[in-house]
């Protein structure tokens, strides 16, 4: 009989887990060890890994949220394997939910036919494919090709690699724009963006007028956290309003 | 390092054979749950499955290497997109700790912060989703609280409006083309934001042309 919360299933979550923290452990260690013989301060290392991991906390709980919605149709196993490794939670439901109409069937209920669950973890593990084998196919060679417009043009190659942030980033700022149509609610992710870069300006005159120095690590963390905060009370409000 | 001399050279070595053995796990997974239950499911389910998501999805995929690979570097390209969750948690994740490390992407000081960044990124996540699954019967409450809601739906808000603070000030001239283009496609086609990954690199197109112009002027 099969259970998508069956000891089986966990067993699989256990070795990608592993397979994950080792990959994780490993890259540390080799960047580790290079930093420090290329004289980098081990303190900022230090620095580094702290703020990364209380930068990682928040979208860590969106992901555990993403694994508990997913777990009424695929049980916990499955959910918590995939947004572990290549996908995110935009993907993967998608993708499960496709799997599930291919066989004539939706997300509703727990699968507890193997046939259909089957299909749905082939269909989450094929369609975000790309990644993994593009990056070692493809990688070294987008690598060189930056690296000779730096060696080509020193100044030049860190503003193209500014651009390359710039065009990222706007396109996620134009994205916080699509509800405006929507009405006053419409704003309310917009209202947000505003808030936690209001709270990013506010860490910048600490960092800069009160000489908090620490500080210039944890600002993004405390940014997005208090947008995320804020956005309670915003929409409580507006949800008043409108 | 070896035979290495170069140690990108060496960490491309040691991701290609980490991203060859999760590849090749990855794909025992469904084998695995398919020989266990004898439950091999007609070629012609997984194929339709498919067609819903791979033609988006492996699109997004390609893109998102030719984009993420230069500011990642190699240790944290191979890392990142192994573990996942990369617009929303590794790429913001790496490009923070770059920043406050004073250190440039495409440089080796940079790759190595990325690679740690990322490195402790995957671990935490980890972490706090099997603690969260272990300990989901006394936290279930609280983090699904209707009350709550309204955060976890604007993490990306509230991720990106402080970044556009640190990358759009310092370089505002060259942000003002793709911003206001974006601001005002999103805003005529809200229904793109389900496709936003697809635009990230016609982003990066008009803020590298308008730097382009910029630099070559001397504006910049």
């Amino acid at each position: 009989m099969f259970d998508p919360n069956g000891p089986f299933m966990y067993g699989l979550v256990a070795v990608v887990i592993l397979f994950v923290i080792a990959m994780s452990v490993r890259f540390i260690v080799l960047a580790w060890k290079r930093a420090k013989k290329i004289g980098m301060d081990p303190k900022v290392l230090r620095r580094v890994a702290v703020s990364s991991a209380i930068f990682t906390i928040a979208p860590a709980v969106s992901i555990l949220l993403g694994v508990i919605a997913l777990s009424r149709a695929l049980g916990f196993p499955l959910p918590w394997l995939r947004l572990s490794v290549i996908g995110a939670l935009t993907y993967e439901t998608p993708a499960a939910a496709s799997a599930a109409a291919a066989v004539g069937t939706d997300l509703s209920q727990l699968i507890t036919d193997p046939m259909v669950f089957a299909t749905i973890a082939w269909v989450m593990t094929l369609g975000i494919i790309p990644g993994t084998v593009l990056v070692p196919t493809v990688g070294k060679k987008i690598e060189n090709g930056v690296m000779r417009i730096r060696q080509k043009d020193e100044k030049w190659g860190s503003l193209f690699m500014t651009a390359l942030f710039l065009g990222m980033i706007s396109a996620f700022l134009g994205m916080v724009f699509a509800t405006v149509s929507e009405g006053l609610r419409g704003w309310i992710p917009c209202f947000v963006m505003i808030a936690s870069a209001l709270i990013m300006c506010v860490c910048a005159v600490f960092v800069k007028v009160l000489k908090w120095k620490w500080m210039e690590d944890y600002a993004l963390p405390i940014s997005m956290l208090g947008g995320m905060a804020l956005s309670i009370p915003i929409t409580n409000l507006i949800n008043a309003i409108a | 390092m070896g035979k290495y001399t170069n140690f990108r050279d060496y960490e491309h070595f040691v991701g290609r054979w980490w991203m060859l053995t999760g590849f090749a796990l990855l794909l025992a997974v469904p084998a695995a749950i398919c020989v266990v239950y004898d439950a091999w499911p007609p070629l012609t389910w997984v194929l339709e499955g498919l067609l819903g998501v791979a033609p988006i999805y492996w699109t997004v995929g390609t893109i998102e290497v030719l984009t993420y690979v230069p500011m990642l570097g190699t240790g944290g390209s191979y890392l990142g997109f192994f573990t996942g969750n990369l617009t929303s948690l590794k790429v913001p994740c790496a490009l923070n700790a770059m920043e406050s490390a004073g250190v440039e992407p495409g440089t080796e000081e940079g790759e190595v912060i990325s690679t740690i960044a990322i490195g402790v990124s995957s671990l935490v996540t980890t972490a706090v989703i099997a603690l969260g699954v272990l300990m989901l019967s006394s936290i279930r409450g609280f983090i699904e609280s209707p009350a709550l809601q309204p955060a976890f739906d604007n993490i990306l808000p509230a991720l990106f409006g402080p970044l556009a603070v640190v990358y759009v000030s310092k370089n505002w001239r060259v942000a003002m083309a793709p911003l206001v283009f974006m601001v005002v496609l999103f805003v005529c086609v809200p229904s793109l934001a389900s496709s936003v990954g697809v635009l990230v690199p016609v982003g990066a197109i008009i803020a590298i042309a308008a730097a382009r112009i910029l630099y070559k002027k001397g504006l910049v």
